[in-house]
């Protein structure tokens, strides 16, 4: 992506740590038998798209340019930029996050009638933003949609709820409190949704192992999905 | 057989009742002076649409205030595809919305495509055939909404002729896929085998019968007068309500809003097809059923565009020209029944060495997606279905959450029934259309 031409325009971006890279092991999965390839020990970095430069793309940067026009603490709210295959995320800083979605909502530019929920990710190996919200946002006037990100350390998991902006996130932010321990402030009645109320611990973080049992067939022993050999 | 067993503790009297023994409840209700009842319904009741529990507080036949519990079908389906390949999330997906199982599997499939880069790579061939299944299925599903929300205001024939059709599309869908449900047919990159021969004359032959069949419902239905007096004016969400509560599908389309994924975001082709939005401003019950019955005739349109352009089968690629990408085994049937290709067997073990190597590696390995987040949504058959599938750069999703219609639509369920009669509760629940199955994944 070109940023030359127009660089006196683009404004100066803060670039945060990128949550990631992850990192990809080995090469044939063989970690636990003979592996004499070396291939074994293979580490190399496998990174997240990274901030965008503008222009963002068709479509895109109209809804940037209304978001920081209409957004008087933009700058300070929003830490990055990421445009991926053609959809745009904004990572928001927590502390921001009500006031970043009244204006998504509020704006008569953006628009953003309808919010489709907020789904978590764990990211162990990002150490202080280990969890992250999701949520997916649409504008049926304009017919365009655009992604906040938001993170919290697993140490405060502590996210505002937009529950008074989007109602229709009640339960969406009760389930991902359910599966991943994402405590939302404000929420008027954060309980487990999915799992039974007096279950112990946040059944999709990585940390939580799928479980399961060893089969055996014909003298066979085929181990449970988690510990079966892994392919990065 | 009387069963009422009667407690006291500081919630006040509780009663166990099992049917038929309702005067000892109703008397004991008369001697509360605030008159209030709360009666629990479910998660094992027929008319909860699935395993719903419904939590209602009466005054008389009045609902003061009504809650949902939901979860009680919750199979760690999204967990789950975090360790399987992407190609076997297919098979984990599909089981979430069991009415809709194709629509699971192409908005997971979209996503996929979105993060490989190949949205645009899909032969021509698949979309057609995705879209025709989708179509099918979608009459499919609303004929179950029909159905079951007939049998439970009490119209038992509705329910059987419902189920009667459904019939003939699942005999459809099991010729193409090879399974009536949890098809796991629609795969990262197309589809996965060509339609078989007979199946445009079979699908043909359906839509014919579907059509004369639609006009005995429009016959039996439309202008019953105890049908409209049971849905007419019951359980009304107007478009401010559909709005905040993230309402999608019939339901907003029934409060005036022509909103719909195919026309207003295409994918899989939807550009292509010629089809009406249908709107209603009546916001209630009835407005829905309507909706759904003429999204059946549309659906039929479009079904029969899609055998236009199908043309015959085997002749074109229905997935991805990518040896790294597209699955390798290909099927035939054998003399007993399907079975692997003999040619492809020929291909692999005495022709082609990269065909052998792209074989293993697939089958074992799977596919790496590039790292990064997608969320790609279609217009199910009850609203807006979309899956937010991030990937690390592996084999398997990282994270795959599964944005299910049902899960949303049901929360407008309170807005919908307090206030109202207790016998309209059914009636918004069964409006909303939830299938557990996804509500809960």
């Amino acid at each position: 992506m070109s940023t030359g031409g127009g660089g006196e325009n683009v404004p100066e971006r803060r670039v945060h740590d990128l949550p990631l890279p992850t990192y990809g092991r080995g090469m044939f999965g063989a970690n636990d038998t003979g592996d004499t390839s070396g291939y074994g020990r293979l580490r190399r970095p496998v990174p997240f798209p990274g901030p965008a430069q503008r222009p963002y793309g068709e479509g895109l940067d109209e809804i940037a340019d209304a978001f920081e026009g209409g957004y008087d603490d933009y700058h300070t709210a929003i830490e990055q930029v990421v445009v991926h295959r053609g959809e745009i995320t904004f990572h928001v800083r927590r502390e921001s996050l009500l006031d970043a979605v009244r204006v998504l909502r509020d704006d008569e530019i953006l628009r953003f009638e309808m919010c489709l929920g907020v789904s978590g990710v764990h990211y162990p190996q990002d150490v202080g933003r280990e969890l992250h919200a999701v949520y997916h946002f649409l504008s049926i006037t304009n017919n365009n949609r655009l992604r906040l990100e938001v993170s919290c350390p697993d140490s405060d998991p502590h996210i505002p709820s937009i529950v008074e902006v989007y109602p229709t996130n009640n339960w969406h932010e009760r389930e991902t409190f359910d599966f991943f321990g994402i405590v939302f402030d404000g929420h008027p009645a954060l309980t487990r949704i999915q799992m039974p109320d007096d279950w112990v611990g946040h059944p999709q973080r990585k940390d939580y192992p799928l479980g399961g049992i060893p089969v055996e067939y014909k003298g066979a022993t085929i181990p449970p999905p988690d510990e079966r050999r892994a392919y990065h | 057989m009387t069963d009422v067993y009667s407690e006291t503790d500081s919630a006040g009297r509780s009663f166990t009742v099992t049917g038929g023994d309702w005067d000892t409840v109703a008397d004991a209700a008369q001697e509360d002076e605030e008159g209030h009842l709360v009666v629990n319904m479910g998660p094992q009741h027929p008319s909860t649409h699935g395993v719903l529990r419904v939590i209602l507080a009466l005054d008389g036949e009045t609902v003061t205030e009504c809650r949902l519990a939901v979860g009680y079908l919750h199979t760690g389906i999204e967990k789950n595809t975090e360790y399987r390949t992407w190609t076997q999330g297919v098979t984990f997906v599909t089981r979430a919305d069991y009415l809709m199982p194709l629509y699971n599997e192409a908005a997971y499939c979209l996503s996929v495509e979105r993060l490989l880069g190949i949205e645009n790579d899909v032969p021509e061939r698949a979309n057609v055939i995705r879209v025709l299944l989708m179509e099918l299925q979608r009459i499919g599903s609303h004929m179950v909404a029909i159905a079951t929300g007939g049998m439970e205001i009490g119209a038992i024939a509705v329910m059987t002729f419902g189920f009667r059709e459904r019939e003939l599309i699942l005999d459809c869908l099991e010729l193409i896929t090879g399974l009536r449900l949890n098809h796991a047919y629609i795969r990262p990159g197309g589809v996965v085998q060509d339609l078989p021969v007979d199946a445009e004359e079979k699908v043909r032959e359906f839509v014919k019968v579907m059509r004369r069949n639609l006009g005995d419902y429009a016959k039996l239905l439309n202008e019953n007068d105890i049908f409209k007096g049971r849905l007419k004016g019951v359980a009304t969400l107007d478009l401010p309500g559909c709005m905040a509560l993230g309402v999608t599908g019939p339901m907003l389309r029934a409060a005036g809003m022509p909103w719909d994924l195919r026309k207003a975001q295409p994918y899989c082709g939807y550009e292509d097809y010629e089809f009406d939005v249908v709107t209603a401003d009546g916001a209630d019950a009835y407005d829905r059923y309507l909706i759904r019955f003429e999204e059946m005739k549309e659906s039929l349109d479009i079904i029969e565009q899609c055998l236009d352009r199908l043309g015959p089968p085997g002749e074109k690629p229905v997935m991805v020209d990518d040896p790294k990408i597209a699955w390798p085994a290909r099927l035939a049937v054998g003399s007993d029944g399907q079975g692997n290709s003999l040619d492809h067997i020929r291909h692999i073990m005495g022709e082609s060495m990269e065909a052998l190597i792209h074989h293993f590696k697939l089958v074992t390995e799977g596919f790496r997606v590039p790292a990064g987040q997608a969320y790609v949504p279609i217009e199910s058959p009850k609203g807006e279905l979309g899956a937010h599938v991030v990937s690390d750069g592996g084999t398997r999703p990282y994270r795959v959450h599964l944005r299910d219609p049902s899960f949303a639509n049901l929360q407008a369920v309170p807005a919908m029934a307090e206030g109202g009669m207790v016998a309209d509760v059914i009636v918004a629940i069964a409006s909303v259309d939830p299938v557990l199955g996804g509500v809960d994944r």
